[in-house]
């Protein structure tokens, strides 16, 4: 008998990277694009290669524990036994609170919501909080201050395919989200686009307008916008005076933002914020989308809800064709904010201390709603607390590698080292797992079933193609597996994805994220449901905000911000004043994508990106190795010399590892209502790689 | 402890942002409980914006600082209509001209400037207020008298061809009034340009109808007709707007005995030569910078209000660093720090280009690789890159004449650029990383249309943009193979 191979089943699935969360047939370990509407049957790099981390060599496959002072492998039983008893040791010795969790936005929603769940059931821990902190956590806010809700886009993707003009602000999706950009055809064809970004990125460069704020002033931008808006008469007095409230106090201080003030602050000239604001309001659909560049400050939530007052003075928001949106970065970026891996949050978009909140998802875990913790530490906070005196003494890591990607880093890998137990569930060894007391090797995205929540706010369903590598687990089974080793009953924290995405839904009911009407089979079915969907006859809703606001009176609110600034302002010390971001080879800290050759082989170390005279002054020369300087710490990186970056500002993007990291450098000083760090500005100064 | 009083003479644009600076550091009045005596009977108003009040893209109402009930909510005991009359230094009393007092342990002075009326003949009235059919241009009333004088189509001349005399010359005729410039210098705005750059300025003003009488001052006001000039001829105007300038509002200062040269003399802490009483704005005379601007007025607020609230007592204001940018809706001009150099100025590099076609007039001084001054007109861009550059102490990029120009455009479309000669290293499709050298491989193995390419290469299959470039490589190779 000749053995034949089995057929190929193809399986119709989603790219494992970013929020655009692009459609993909997967055939054993081939992915190839498919039409879906977000990416149109288009893929990046980045999707195109995503196949080849399936067979890596670099997967873990075995459990690792620290045996002195190296990982080695270990049995499943072994590692979760012994995880689970100095889980109990600690919290025996410390109280609840020395347990923590630290999730991820690239984690589908089963495991984002079990992750909460355990956290408050299995440990009863307060400190659990996730990497979407970093991500767009002050849009969020923005969003929640404005709206009454926070949904990233509370539109369809495709609706951009309408307009003929788009402020894009702090975005770069031509390398971030490619074939994003092919929903900005026509604005870019009528040079309605406009982008905001200090850098001329391949973004800007399709841009017919581009903004180069000096980096941190783009509040001020935002104001000497609007207040070309109200000068030149462009105002939606209607749409104010019906839909909004609270102009008056927004205004008494963008009164005092005129543009040729601004054009000071920011280097944008009056006459393009003139030009923008024009565009803006004399377009038939037009939208402002803010992204990472404009949220990552320490002032990020207050310089969202800036634009969007602007939009709401242009009348954009909950108008079919026109609105603001925020363009969510990882994967699940946003499904991960809604379930409940948030200090402050329960299921459904729920907040912690809201006593209905409680009542209700504590019914639905059937346990007491007294019993559940209240909001515990955010981020930063969480990892600046570890090992100390009254912070945590055991972290869970599950989808994130922080050692890379949390700013000041240098302090992050410091409190990690201080820990009594290090837990990191990752398909490779991350930087962050390297540190690991206990690793724990899962499955990826092709080899487990799982809903993901898109940028626009639609759930998609991403299949298992693929059986896993044995000895590898997935997340919600080491979940259940720590669960009943902590004494847990087992049918509380369900290993099978669609059964835990039921009990999510019934979490969610009546939440603002209410999935309650989103079920599998509806997936597999193709719907296309956009949140909220409260019951199971329910269409979704594409569009939000056509009637009326999430606020109780209906109305949107504008906020009276103030521009405030970098929090660390260049001296002679630190002249320069460094930003960092994303190249389109690499995704987040690059631990996947460091490893796809195809990828790597573009762009295989940390550069930093000076004008070449600054360059030149420093004694550096295009591809020279420099070492850049903060006060928290030097990173080492090569330079490429670009002719369009602003002499007084340096770019590293933060996808390496080691010496390499841009956030050694980055300042942790947080944003007041997100807790967002300010990833986007620092001071810094420059030298040659050898002193 | 009670809290400090503080008595702000003055509801400007100083005085009120004062006393906002002080409500932010302090804001259940702890610290200070804090009077603002205001002699207009409004709220106090951005008098920046008063030049778009007078060409209409503005209400009134939209300008003020601060909405009614401001001074409930910041608990500011706000007394409006009313002016000090005399300050009592030795009680530490101020006298009001309603008969009342207040008592102050800091006294503020933001009593602002007047503006200056020329000696001409017939435009002041015995009482020393302008003639009927004159105003001068600096507050909000005055804005009101413009626009119910100046009819649409009527002639109004603006005497004074300064900054703010431009805006209202700007602002009326975008409004539909026939207006006039007279200027007694040779050239406008002669403080901050050099006379190339006040012809090419007044030649783009003129575009906008505007017309200009330089070299020559008004003798003689007529009413009802309008100016007569020095070199004898006449302006005919149904309003006459005065710009000429104007005068620290002193008096006060003057009758305490307080130091007083052009403006109140104050120090770095914006200290008069009686500690307990401060000034600050256009009443204030600080050896770092000019009077008239509001961006030195709001720096010291903020120092000020450091030093009265105890939060920053080391706070001081050492000047400002002047930009000036005219509010003129169709020209754009910045003039930075002094540019009066001459090109061929040995101490200085000083870069000029003249375009006056164009409206365009660009003039770089640098000094020590660092911008000395500049003036940029019809050159937004480099002006906004400019004044950064500036502000920030930042070197001087070496490709001066990129800088002078400002952006660079974006180049060519790769697109139209024959794919011949395109190097085979080129980047065609960089979301998918390739190369010209990998789509002409692919096109000589059999892949000869886009879809066949994009199969093979991945090219096109990201963010689209490269679709032309790849169409393009592929008719190139069609024809050559």
């Amino acid at each position: 008998m000749t053995l034949t191979a089995e057929p190929q089943v193809t399986v119709a699935t989603h790219c494992p990277y970013c929020a655009l969360q692009c459609g993909m047939s997967v055939s054993g370990t081939t992915v190839a694009p498919r039409q879906f509407p977000a990416n149109g049957g288009g893929l990046c790099q980045k999707g195109w290669t995503s196949g080849s981390l399936l067979t890596s060599p670099a997967r873990l496959t075995s459990p690792l524990v620290r045996v002195d002072g190296e990982l080695v492998p270990a049995g499943w039983d072994d590692a979760l036994d012994l995880i689970a008893r100095r889980l109990t040791e600690i919290q025996g010795e410390h109280g609840a609170d020395a347990a923590a969790l630290f999730g991820g936005g690239g984690l589908t929603n089963e495991k984002c919501y079990l992750l909460g769940k355990f956290a408050r059931v299995a440990l009863g821990t307060s400190q659990v909080d996730y990497n979407g902190r970093f991500c767009m956590s002050s849009a969020a806010a923005a969003g929640n201050r404005a709206f009454g809700l926070d949904r990233g886009m509370p539109f369809p993707l495709t609706d951009l395919a309408e307009a003929d003009a788009v402020l894009l602000v702090g975005a770069n999706p031509a390398e971030t989200m490619p074939p994003f950009m092919q929903h900005l055809r026509r604005a870019i064809d009528t040079r309605g686009l406009i982008v905001v970004d200090p850098r001329r990125t391949p973004t800007a460069e399709q841009a017919g307008l581009h903004l180069a704020p000096a980096p941190g002033t783009d509040m001020a931008l935002a104001m000497g916008i609007l207040h070309a808006v109200v000068a030149d008469g462009l105002l939606d007095q209607s749409y104010v005076d019906e839909r909004t409230r609270d102009f008056d106090a927004m205004w008494r201080i963008v009164a005092r933002w005129w543009p040729e003030r601004v054009e000071r602050v920011t280097g944008v000239s009056a006459e393009d914020q003139r030009c923008a604001a024009e565009r803006l309001a004399k377009a038939r659909n037009a939208y402002i989308l803010t992204a990472r560049g404009t949220e990552q400050h320490a002032s990020g939530s207050d310089t969202v809800s800036a634009w969007i007052n602007l939009a709401l003075a242009l009348g954009l928001p909950g108008r079919a064709g026109s609105g603001y949106g925020c363009l969510t970065g990882q994967g699940n970026g946003q499904g991960g904010r809604e379930h409940g891996q948030k200090a402050d949050q329960l299921p459904g978009y729920r907040k912690i201390d809201d006593p209905a909140a409680r009542e209700h998802v504590a019914g639905v875990w059937g346990v007491p709603a007294e019993s559940l913790p209240g909001p515990g530490r955010s981020a930063y906070e969480l990892l600046d607390a570890l090992g100390t005196e009254t912070g945590p003494r055991a972290l869970l890591v599950f989808g994130s590698n922080v050692v890379v990607s949390a700013p000041r880093s240098s302090h992050v890998a410091e409190r990690l080292a201080a820990l009594d137990l290090l837990v990191v569930a990752d398909l490779v060894l991350s930087e962050t797992a390297a540190m690991a007391d206990v690793v724990l090797p899962v499955t990826q995205w092709a080899e487990e079933d799982g809903t993901m929540t898109n940028l626009e706010g639609r759930v998609l369903l991403r299949r298992k193609a693929i059986d896993p590598p044995a000895g590898v687990r997935t997340d919600l089974d080491v979940l259940n597996g720590l669960a009943t080793r902590l004494g847990q009953p087992g049918e509380r924290f369900p290993v099978d994805a669609e059964t835990v995405f039921t009990e999510l839904r019934a979490a969610s009911k009546g939440g603002l994220a209410d999935y309650s009407g989103v079920s599998y089979d509806r997936l597999r079915a193709g719907e296309a449901l956009y949140w909220p969907v409260p019951d199971v006859e329910h269409p979704g809703t594409p569009r939000m905000f056509l009637d009326r606001f999430a606020h109780a009176d209906g109305r949107a609110r504008f906020a009276p911000v103030e521009h405030r600034g970098p929090a660390e302002a260049p001296d002679a010390e630190f002249p320069l004043q460094a930003t960092t971001g994303r190249v389109l080879q690499h995704y987040q800290s690059g631990a996947q994508t460091r490893l796809v050759a195809e990828l790597n082989d573009v762009v295989p170390e940390a550069y930093v990106e000076v004008h070449p005279d600054t360059a030149a002054r420093h004694g550096l020369a295009h591809g020279d190795i420099a070492c850049v300087r903060s006060r928290r710490g030097e990173t080492t990186a090569r330079v490429h010399c670009v002719p369009s970056m602003r002499p007084d500002v340096v770019f590293l993007p933060f996808h390496f590892a080691g010496d390499g990291r841009a956030n050694l450098l980055t300042n942790p000083a947080l944003d007041p209502t997100s807790r967002m760090p300010e990833f986007k500005v620092c001071a810094v100064n420059l030298s040659g790689g050898d002193s | 402890m009670s809290p400090r009083k503080v008595v702000v003479l003055g509801y400007g644009m100083a005085g009120a942002r004062l006393a906002d600076e002080i409500r932010r550091r302090d804001p259940q009045g702890d610290l200070v409980s804090l009077t603002v005596i205001g002699e207009e009977a409004h709220a106090a108003y951005n008098r920046v914006l008063l030049s778009a009040v007078l060409a209409g893209s503005m209400r009134p109402d939209t300008v003020r600082l601060h909405e009614t009930g401001w001074a409930t909510e910041h608990g500011v005991d706000l007394r409006t209509s009313v002016t000090a009359v005399r300050i009592d230094r030795d009680g530490r009393q101020v006298k009001l001209s309603d008969g009342s007092t207040v008592d102050y342990d800091a006294l503020v002075l933001a009593t602002g400037a007047k503006p200056w009326l020329p000696p001409v003949e017939g435009l002041v009235q015995d009482d020393g207020t302008p003639a009927r059919g004159v105003v001068a241009f600096r507050t909000l009333d005055d804005c009101d008298r413009i626009l119910d004088a100046a009819k649409v189509g009527a002639p109004v001349a603006v005497l004074g061809g300064g900054l703010l005399g431009l805006e209202a010359a700007r602002g009326l005729a975008g409004r539909g009034n026939l207006v006039t410039v007279v200027h007694p210098a040779g050239h406008v705005m002669e403080r901050q340009l050099d006379a190339g750059a006040g012809q090419v300025l007044a030649r783009s003003l003129a575009e906008h109808g505007i017309d200009f009488r330089l070299g020559t001052g008004a003798a003689r006001y007529l009413p009802g007709d309008g100016l007569k000039l020095d070199d004898g001829s006449k302006v005919h105007a149904d309003l006459v707007v005065v710009s000429a300038g104007v005068r620290a509002e002193t008096g006060l200062a003057v009758d305490a005995g307080l130091e007083v040269d052009r403006g109140i003399v104050i120090d770095d802490a914006l200290r008069t030569s009686d500690g307990r009483i401060h000034a600050i704005g256009d009443c204030a005379q600080h050896p770092g910078t000019v009077s008239g601007l509001v961006e030195p007025a709001w720096q010291q607020a903020a120092v000020l209000a450091g030093l009265l609230t105890g939060t920053d007592v080391a706070g001081r204001y050492r000047g400002t660093q002047v930009v000036t940018k005219l509010k003129a809706r169709g020209v754009d001009l910045t003039a930075i720090g002094d540019a009066h150099a001459e090109v061929g100025d040995a101490s200085a590099e000083v870069l000029c280009l003249t375009d006056p076609t164009r409206g365009r007039y660009t003039k770089l001084v640098i000094r020590e690789d660092r911008v000395a001054g500049a003036i940029m007109l019809g050159a937004p861009d480099a002006a906004a890159t400019i004044t950064q550059l500036y502000d920030r102490g930042v070197p001087v990029p070496t490709d001066r004449l990129a800088v002078l120009l400002g952006r660079a455009l974006p180049s060519g479309a790769s697109a139209a650029s024959s794919p011949a000669d395109l190097p085979g290293s080129a980047v065609v499709c960089r979301c998918n990383s390739v190369t010209k050298a990998r789509l002409v491989e692919a096109f000589r193995d059999g892949a000869t249309d886009v879809t066949e390419l994009a199969s093979v290469t991945r090219a096109t299959t990201g963010c689209g943009s490269c679709r032309d470039a790849v169409c393009g490589i592929a008719d190139w190779l069609a024809t050559t193979a």
